[in-house]
């Protein structure tokens, strides 16, 4: 089997009015991949979702669906293209006129497949997601995550190659969306799916996607593996994106902060299995004075932790503070000295 | 209420549902694919075509325009060549149809306009061809709206039908006017008034009821 991407976007840009929407975009989605794709509103990130299916056209630039170009594609041509691909909204758009089964059953209708042969999966996949007791009722019955699960089995029944899902979680309460993360998780182990999921949610993408992709005013301003991003980001638009995620100094302890004192503060942020060192200790080691942990903790992205801490370190010697500087760096993504506080804080 | 009277009312009333019904279902034919045509070839339209989508706008606006009384004698020469004969029932429908069908394609318009776009783009996103978008979506998101649009059609169309007692169409409106307003036979009257009201909320109720039970959102 060739292993070309799923999704190959090479210098796409797509202007409406003066600032282009997506400016020269370039990136894959290799198959089996779950993406999570980030930015402020605005971005650019529903524009560039629509890129992929040929609802929204790029001025420049070529859009690779498994290979195939599909920008010089008419609205008739990309019709084969777009039933390989499945797509979920975060209003997720079912018709009102049809039942939790028509509806599901549309992509099918739509690629000719015999009715019998519909309904049989239609059953399998409302069971997929939970819902085999549903398939008669009409959608405006369902609560807001029963009709996501309705609209992701509509969009896994044309066995696509690849989801896209655009903020399909962001109308839905936290323990609805784990169900559906969850889901969709379960879907990319299962089937091998390829999905892509815009979400402003920092919190979505820790948990299910395998890599990141942070667009910021129609650019890509930085793209990684969410643990590798998440722990340590580049581009200050993740680290805005991230802030609401990593702990920052607590208001008193930021008061009494000041540029010399009875102890340095550190502030260092740690990715990986040097996240479980004796952090502590080595410092201890270092200067010769216990160390205290302020403030922080860690927390982990699919199994890998990652975290920032708040250190006193018992200590203001600039001697003894380089020391523990130095011991630290290597273990770590980041650290800083951000003032010196009271040795009673 | 002699025999002879009630024989005129039930003929009246048959010849007001002939019309009324026959230049309904042409205005129901003529008017939904004209209101797909003007929503679907608008600009940002499945089948845009700015220019058809003019040009069709202002001969719906135009027929619209003209009052009814003045469209009656207006198309009697159409109305020869098509029917053969100026004066009668198949002579009042064409009149009728022609002044309904636009009428009706309008408020089915209004119907189809608001089905979302969103919901378009997600057909789209399927695959779905043009045609099945208005077959799948299309028609059946906005078919309560039509439907109680057609009502109102329905509803209007009683009411011209009796100004087209005026070309000899007979009808419920024709009685009314002869009897009851020429000859000062208030009871006929009363009774013609009676049985349009019963008719026209007998309508209005069905349409309704039928609106509601295909509205599921
Ligand atoms: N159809 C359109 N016509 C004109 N401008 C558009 C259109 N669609 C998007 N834009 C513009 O393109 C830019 C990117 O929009 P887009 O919807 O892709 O952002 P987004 O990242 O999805 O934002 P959000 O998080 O709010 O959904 C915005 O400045 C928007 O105003
Ligand atoms: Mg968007």
């Amino acid at each position: 089997m060739t292993q070309h991407p799923v999704v190959v976007l090479d210098h796409v840009t797509r202007r409406f009015s003066a600032a282009p929407a997506l400016d020269d975009i370039t990136l894959s989605i290799d198959r089996g991949e779950i993406v999570g794709l980030i930015g402020r509103s605005g971005a650019g990130k529903s524009t560039l979702i629509r890129c992929l299916n040929g609802l929204d056209k790029p001025q420049a630039g070529r859009v690779l669906i498994d290979g195939q170009d599909i920008t010089p594609l008419g609205e008739n041509a990309l019709q084969p293209v777009r039933r390989r691909i499945g797509m979920i909204f975060q209003h997720f758009n079912l018709l009102s006129a049809k039942t939790v089964a028509d509806n599901v059953a549309l992509p099918m209708k739509i690629a000719g497949r015999p009715a019998a042969k519909r309904r049989k999966r239609v059953l399998e996949l409302l069971d997929m997601v939970g819902l085999a007791d549903k398939a008669d009722v009409w959608p405006s019955q369902l609560s807001g995550g029963q009709k996501q699960r309705v609209g992701i089995a509509r969009a896994l029944a044309s066995d696509p190659l690849l989801l896209l899902s655009d903020e399909a979680t962001s109308a839905l309460d936290p323990e609805t969306t784990q169900s559906i993360l969850d889901l969709l998780a379960k879907v990319n182990r299962d089937l091998g799916l390829t999905v892509l999921m815009i979400t402003h949610e920092i919190e979505v993408v820790r948990q299910i996607a395998s890599r990141v992709i942070v667009l910021d005013r129609g650019r890509v301003v930085e793209e990684g593996p969410v643990a590798r991003v998440m722990a340590s980001p580049q581009a200050d638009t993740t680290r805005s994106l991230l802030r609401g995620l990593s702990p920052t100094l607590p208001r008193d302890l930021a008061a009494l902060l000041a540029p010399a004192g009875d102890q340095a503060l550190v502030r260092l942020d740690v990715h990986g299995p040097d996240a479980r060192r004796p952090l502590l200790d080595m410092i201890a080691q270092a200067t010769g004075h216990p160390a205290r942990l302020l403030h922080g903790g860690l927390n982990d992205v699919q199994g890998i932790p990652y975290g920032r801490l708040f250190i006193a370190l018992g200590t203001a010697n600039p001697q003894k503070v380089q020391a523990a500087l130095a011991a630290l760096t290597p273990h770590t993504t980041a650290i800083e000295v951000l003032g010196h506080v009271p040795r009673d804080v | 209420m002699s025999p002879a009277m009630f024989d005129l009312l039930l003929r009246g009333l048959k010849e007001t549902l002939i019309m009324t019904g026959v230049s309904g279902l042409l205005s129901f034919l003529i008017g939904l694919p004209l209101a797909l045509v003007l929503v679907t070839t608008d600009r940002g339209g499945i089948f845009e075509a700015v220019t058809l989508n003019r040009v069709l706008g202002l001969v719906v606006n135009g027929l619209r325009s003209v009052p009814f009384i003045i469209l009656l004698v207006a198309v009697i020469p159409l109305t020869r060549l098509i029917v053969g004969s100026a004066i009668g029932i198949a002579a009042a429908i064409v009149p009728l149809t022609i002044a309904a069908a636009p009428y009706f394609a309008r408020v089915a318009e209004v119907s189809l306009r608001e089905v979302e776009r969103p919901l378009i783009d997600a057909a789209r996103a399927m695959g779905a061809t043009r045609w099945t978008i208005v077959r799948e979506v299309l028609i059946p998101e906005a078919l309560p709206g039509i439907v109680s649009g057609f009502t109102v059609t329905l509803v209007t169309l009683v009411g011209a039908s009796a100004m087209a007692g005026a070309v000899g169409a007979g009808g419920l409106g024709d009685i009314a006017i002869r009897y009851g307003y020429q000859r000062f036979e208030t009871e006929v009257m009363v009774a013609v008034v009676a049985i349009l009201v019963v008719l026209v909320c007998g309508m209005q109720w069905l349409g309704d009821r039928l609106a509601r039970a295909l509205d599921h959102h």
